[in-house]
């Protein structure tokens, strides 16, 4: 019996980093550009997302990955809005990972123009798993309170948008739009803040066009 | 709470390195995480106390050596060891900082017994 020590240097997420680079590649190949959303539950990914439906539906093709822990409720409501949804229920995991989006790959259209994966309700575990994204988005809500990026800082310094939610609710709340602001850019200096109301239809216009100037940019890298 | 799911992904690597080393067995795994890592060390270890029963790594010890967020400033060149995720530097104020380290989630080394 003789004991031997062996250096690995390998990452846990190693093999979800691969799956992940690999997805990316033919949705860009393809020209999609994909979205990952990232937020606690009910910060309004699916509103946001039926929002976003309306608003880009007459000039672009999108389409909805919906993560969750049980139902097809969310997927439902995409495909309401004549949007096509697939729905991943992970059955109790608290995050997608990059395996359980490369198994819908062969149903995803390769005519898209923009592919969002909506990630489970959780600011945390979902925040180590790159899915393939090319702009990964967190939502704060305002009702969840205006210290959030500080508490759950993996969620924020991961991202390359933050989006906050609810804002028409922000006079009946101590919710410190500045403040929020403020801490999330001490975590994250390079994030792009989009400030949103679904309910009032402000603030989304900017976002689209973030995202269609993104599109193009991914586009002309590939002309 | 996704320890469990990383530790999985450990064992897929474990088996595999004590197959290619046609070992008998796993005696020490240790692993590096990141202050930044997004896991929960205390948690890692009692996944991994769960996952082992039963497999090569039955009788290992888990090591798990943290590792602080490190960033140094682009500016003044200042390297920091951060103890919260503020991304300015003490310094001189900017913003413009790189992580050196302590978003790792990395398996070090392993133990075999052959």
């Amino acid at each position: 019996m003789s004991k031997k020590e062996i250096l690995v240097l390998e990452e846990l997420l190693g093999s979800n980093k691969k799956i992940a680079a690999e997805i990316r590649k033919k949705l860009e190949e393809k020209g999609i550009l994909t979205i990952n959303l990232l937020s606690s539950p009910g910060a309004g990914k699916t509103t946001l997302l039926e929002k976003m439906a309306e608003k880009l539906k007459a000039d672009y093709r999108m389409a909805v990955i919906e993560g969750d822990i049980e139902t097809e409720k969310d997927a439902e409501r995409i495909r309401a809005k004549g949007i096509p949804a697939w729905q991943i229920i992970t059955g109790g995991a608290c995050h997608l990972e990059a395996k359980m989006v490369g198994k819908l790959f062969p149903e995803i259209p390769a005519d898209l123009d923009f592919l969002f994966i909506e990630n489970i309700g959780n600011l945390v575990c979902p925040a180590s798993y790159d899915l393939g994204e090319n702009i990964r988005c967190v939502l704060l809500s305002t009702p969840e309170g205006d210290d959030k990026p500080k508490k759950y800082p993996k969620a924020f310094t991961t991202s390359d948008c933050l989006i906050i939610t609810k804002s028409d609710l922000m006079p009946v709340l101590p919710f410190d739009l500045e403040y929020a602001c403020k801490e999330a850019l001490e975590v994250n200096p390079n994030l792009k803040i989009f400030v949103t109301s679904a309910l009032k239809e402000t603030g989304i216009d900017e976002w689209v066009e973030h995202l269609v100037s993104a599109l193009h940019e991914l586009r002309q890298k590939n002309a | 709470m996704h320890e469990l799911s990383i530790i999985a992904s450990l064992f897929e690597i474990l088996e595999e390195k004590a197959k290619e080393q046609k070992a008998k067995k796993i005696v020490s795994v240790k692993l590096k995480v990141g202050a930044l890592s997004g896991v929960v060390p205390e948690f890692l270890k009692t996944s991994f106390d769960i996952y082992k029963k039963e497999t090569i790594a039955s009788g290992a010890e888990l090591e798990i050596e943290e590792v602080p967020l490190k960033v140094q400033c682009q500016k003044c060149g200042a390297e920091i060891t951060k103890d919260d995720f503020i991304f300015i530097c003490e310094k001189c104020a900017s913003r413009e900082l790189k992580t050196l380290s302590g978003t790792e989630l990395l398996l070090e080394k392993i133990e075999l017994e052959l």
